[in-house]
Order: structure tokens, then sequence, then C-alpha cells
């Protein structure tokens, strides 16, 4: 299974004089779980939103699997990615069954085939909400939302998912264990896993790589040992903090908010 | 132990479906009882089974036809109650699709300013005896309303072509639109007489009583056609209502899928309009109170509101017929009188929130 995301010389403004994203260049080509960190505002979402045409880049490009985004058609891109937006828009609720099956792109059949079923309901117990399946979508909690999404993202299995902050509403129970199944989806499905997140521990326990964007530019990239240092923590977030080792991984102590730094 | 979990959540979920397609046959039934009562109702007695039995034979048993009732039934009772039958089955559908793409409950066939256009339209022809087909009478005011109908949401569509835009632009849009409309028609109006001013103030409350087989055949048209493309596109419209964004990340093309779900519904409810008139209420409460029970699935959505936007308009009418007899109100404003209580009730019944 082939999954490749190139980005050269990416740059995006959504005003053209201001460029939210500027010279990003990086490519990630092999399944593992890839965690997007950064202050608010620094364009975390914007860049996964350039790479499943949501968003166009100003200039630059963005490749998938070797071909530019551009000459995508939406359906065919849709094909090799999925995505999980960090808060639902869905306004006319479905059942929770039907929400995830959207994920499943059959809209050109009419019907549900059990195949499709069986699909829907081996995500709802990866995601370890098999309970809710036939409970409205506008009935759970914000968190379970986000599992539902989750599991929208995850249904069809594509080569590569985009995570815009899907843990941001669950309790520290939660966020643990739903982080620890999406980083084994390299391993077990094979996934390239690529999520936005502002928890830095949660990231620095699971992450296989992180990139730290800083100033609309990637500021570092590397293992959670490489990028998550005292030094990156304050820079990036203006934060002074202790960063120790728990069994090879980096763990973060926070100390304090840096009065000057520049305001995010 | 996985298989019998996931063996019962399949049978959870087929019966869940079960109940929606039991929901959606109860509405047809409904709408083949209305049907038949509705023709018994008038001045010449007919009962429901002679008015079953006459339908019967005038298409399958011509020589046993009775042509008293044959003339009864076909040429005054039928065509008023068969026009009201696709005209609400096109509002029911057209809101449906309406509120789906517009991800907005308030949302109806009328959204996008089309029953302003279609006064103006029908103000030029009523008032001042200006029409786009050239000629004048019925002819002249339906294809009149239903070329001016059609003028907002063609203005939408270029706004909306100019930029992606949102779903909530567009409404935006067809407010603006629909206030210069209001405002031509108005201006119009000043300059007419008391005799225009009332034809144009009748057209305007919705009524079925100019109806005729020509009538039912052009909302059959559109209707039919209509309802089969949003079914055949009702899965994209649950995409549709998971947000644009997802929307786009799922590949579908959210504005393109929202040009043509507008043109369709804008067809669907101008062809009604320009022949009964501004019917309001259906296209709005017909699809949210089968949303209380079946839920937002565009897939029974769609059919289930076409059935019971028929039974509801054509319940409206038989009252409109009765309850003053021997004149009778105008339908658009039954619509309102038994929509709204009936609305309310399931609205406060309804213990979870259904949008």
């Amino acid at each position: 299974m082939q999954m490749k995301v190139e980005m050269k010389d990416l740059e995006f403004g959504y005003d053209p004089n201001v460029p939210v994203l500027k010279g990003i260049t990086q490519t990630l080509d092999k399944p593992e779980f890839v965690c997007i960190m950064g202050p608010n505002g620094v364009g975390k979402s914007t860049l996964i939103h350039c790479m499943n045409k949501i968003l166009k880049p100003s200039s630059g490009f963005v490749y998938i699997n070797d071909k530019e985004v551009r000459e995508y058609k939406l359906k065919e891109l849709a094909g090799h990615m999925g995505y999980v937006p960090n808060a639902s828009e869905d306004s006319f609720p479905l059942s929770v069954v039907d929400t995830v099956m959207v994920g499943l792109q059959n809209d050109h059949k009419f019907g549900t085939s059990d195949d499709d079923l069986q699909k829907v309901y081996d995500v709802l117990r990866l995601m370890k909400i098999q309970h809710l399946a036939m409970r409205d979508f506008n009935e759970l909690s914000a968190g379970q939302h986000q599992k539902v999404m989750l599991a929208r993202g995850l249904v069809r299995t594509p080569e590569i998912v985009l995570l815009d902050e899907p843990t941001s509403n669950l309790d520290v129970r939660h966020q643990l264990e739903v982080t620890k199944v999406l980083s084994e989806l390299p391993r077990q499905k094979g996934m390239l896993v690529i999520m936005i997140s502002h928890d830095i521990n949660i990231t620095a326990k699971y992450a296989d790589r992180i990139i730290m964007l800083h100033g609309g530019g990637i500021y570092a990239v590397g293992t959670p040992s490489e990028v998550i240092t005292k030094e990156n923590i304050r820079t990036v977030y203006g934060v002074d903090a202790d960063v120790i080792d728990v069994n090879g991984r980096p763990h973060v102590i926070l100390n304090e908010s840096l009065e000057d730094s520049e305001d995010i | 132990m996985e298989t019998n979990a996931d063996a019962k959540m399949m049978q959870d979920y087929h019966r869940y479906t079960f109940r929606k397609i039991l929901f959606i046959a109860g509405c047809i039934v409904a709408m083949f009882i209305t049907l038949g009562y509705a023709t018994t109702v008038g001045s010449s007695g007919i009962t429901i089974w002679e008015a079953y039995a006459g339908i019967w034979n005038h298409f399958f048993n011509p020589d046993a036809v009775d042509e008293t009732i044959d003339w009864v039934l076909f040429d005054v009772r039928l065509p008023r109650i068969m026009t009201g039958l696709v005209a609400g089955m096109s509002l029911g559908v057209a809101g449906a699709a309406m509120q789906s793409m517009m991800k907005n409950p308030l949302a109806d066939p009328y959204t996008t300013g089309l029953s302003s256009g279609a006064s103006f339209g029908a103000t030029l022809a009523l008032g001042l005896g200006l029409s786009v087909a050239g000629v004048g009478g019925t002819i002249g005011l339906v294809t009149t309303a239903f070329v001016f109908s059609l003028i907002p949401a063609m203005v939408i569509i270029g706004v909306s072509s100019l930029r992606n835009t949102s779903a909530a632009t567009m409404i935006l849009a067809g407010i603006a639109v629909m206030y210069l409309f209001n405002a031509c028609t108005t201006i119009i109006k000043l300059t007419l007489s008391e005799q225009s001013l009332s034809a144009v103030f009748q057209w305007s409350i919705g009524d079925l009583s100019g109806s005729s087989w020509t009538s039912f055949l052009v909302i059959l048209i559109f209707a039919v056609i209509g309802t089969i493309i949003l079914m055949l596109l009702s899965k994209q419209l649950n995409i549709l209502i998971t947000g644009d964004k997802n929307a786009t990340a799922l590949g579908l093309d959210a504005h393109k899928l929202r040009i043509t779900l507008l043109i369709l519904i804008s067809l669907m409810a101008a062809s009604v309009v320009c022949f009964t008139g501004i019917i309001g209420f259906i296209g709005l409460v017909a699809p949210h109170i089968v949303r209380i029970f079946l839920g937002s699935d565009n897939r029974y959505l769609i059919p289930a509101s076409a059935a019971f936007g028929a039974v509801l308009l054509m319940v409206a009418d038989l009252i409109s017929r009765v309850i003053i007899a021997p004149t009778f109100l105008p339908v658009g404003v039954i619509t309102a009188f038994i929509g709204c209580p009936l609305f309310l009730y399931l609205l406060i019944k309804q213990r979870k929130s259904f949008w």
C-alpha cells in the first residue's frame, strides 16, 4: 500500500499579503504516527486542509502518492485519505451507525449491505462505542461525538488519515485510550496517521514523529526526544518547562508562561 | 461472542430500517384513503366505495361506468384533489431537500425568494396584463409566475458562482432578492384598480380551486422527476449535512451539489406556485413532522415527506371546502391553521431534539 505525502515550498494565506504558512517542505512516506504541534493560530489545521484540498495552497505543491493534489478529483483524493474534523458540524442528526456509514463514501448505492454494517461495527468496536450504535448523534456528549467522528474517518481504513485535534473533548483516560489506538494503526493496518495535537505529554508518549510549527514554518521535525526539548518549548510556546525522561520518552513538567514571549 | 453481538446489532439496524419503511407505507396508505374520502365530499353524494369503483371503472371497466359519478369525479373533484396531492408531494419533498441542503430547519421551498418572484410575475400578469408567453388568461398568468419565480434562484446561483459560498450566504442572498421583488410588487400594486388588486390578493394566498388536469400533469411531471433525482442524491445529502469541510474530505463538491439541488427544488416549487399561488407551511412543516418519526436520513425523509406533504395538503383542502360550505376558505389559510397546532403539539411532546 503506497502512502506518501510530500509538501514542497508550500505557502498559504487567507489574505494574500499575510501568509499563514510559508516554505513548508516535508515528506511523510511510511506507516507511522505523525503528530503536528504548535501554538494556536500557527496553521496546523490549515496545513492538513491543504493536504486534502479543503484549502488551495497560494503557492508551492502538495503531492499525495506522487500526484499533485490539484490534479486529483475530490472523490479520487478522498479514496486515499480519511479526515476527522475537530468539531462536529452535523446539522440534522442521523443515528450513530448512519453517521459512521457516511464515511464509507458509498453514495452511489441506495441501500445498506451487511458488509457495510460489519465495517461500521468493527470501527465502533475499535473506538469502544458499539453500545451507542443505534443512538441519535445529537443525544451524545461532546466526547462521544468526537469518537463517532473518529470512527467515521477510520471506517474505510484509508492509506492516510488526517486528524484535527481528535481528542480535544475527551477526558484524560479516553485521550490516552484513543491516542494509543491511533498510534497502533500504522503497525496494525499499515496506515500513515497524521494528527494535530495540543497535549505535549500524550504526544510525546505515543508519536513516532513530531512536526513542530512556529512562525508559519516547520521549526523542528524528528522523534519526540529530538523535538520536545526545553528550548523548543520555550521558543515555540513561550513556556518555561522541564523535560525529564520517562521510559525513554520525554515528559514535560510545565513551570510558567514567559511574560516577555510573543502573544499568540 | 463478537459474531453474536454483530448479528444482534445488525438485527437492531434492520428493525430500525423496517420501522422507517413501515412509516412511509403508512403515509402512502393514508394518502390513498384521504384521496378516496375527498372525492365523496361535495354537493353530489358519492360514497367512498362508489368513488373507488368509479375510478377503477373509468380506467379498467368502461362498460360499467356511471356517467354522473364519472362526471363528478373526473370533471369536478379529482382535478382539484389530484392537483392537491401532487402539489403537497412536491412541496414536502422540496422542503425536506431544502432544509438538508441549507442545513437549516427554517428553510422551505420558498427560502430562495421564489414566492416573491412568483408574486411579482402574477402581479404583472393579473394587474398589468403583461405576460412572458404573449397571451393573457390562465396560460399568461402561469407562465409569467413560473418564469419570475425562478429569477431569485438564478440570482443566488450567479452570486454563489462568483465565489464558493456557504449555505447561510445563499439564504441571505435569497432574502435580499425577496425584498427587492416585494418592493417591485408593491410599486405595481399602488397603480392597480380595486378589481385587479383583489385578483392579485386572491392568487397570493394560495388556492386549489382553479386546478385542472393540466395543472395536475405539469406539477406531476416536475414532482416525479424531482423526487426520483432527489432520492438518488439522498446519500449525498446525508454527506452534505455533516458540514462542507467534511463533505469535501469525503469527495463531495458541496458547492456543485447545492447548485444542482437548488435548480431541482426551484423547478419543483415553481411548478406548484404558478398554478396554486403561495401555499405556505407544507414545505416547512411536513418534513419536520416526518423527522420527528423517522429521523433525518434523507433516504427515508424524502419519500416520507412526499407522501405526508400530499396528505397534509389534501386534508387542508378538504377542510377548506367544507368548513364554511357552500363557499370555501383558501387552502393556504387552512394549512397554517392545522399545520401550526399540530407542529407545536409535536414539538412540545417530543422529548429529544431532532435537529
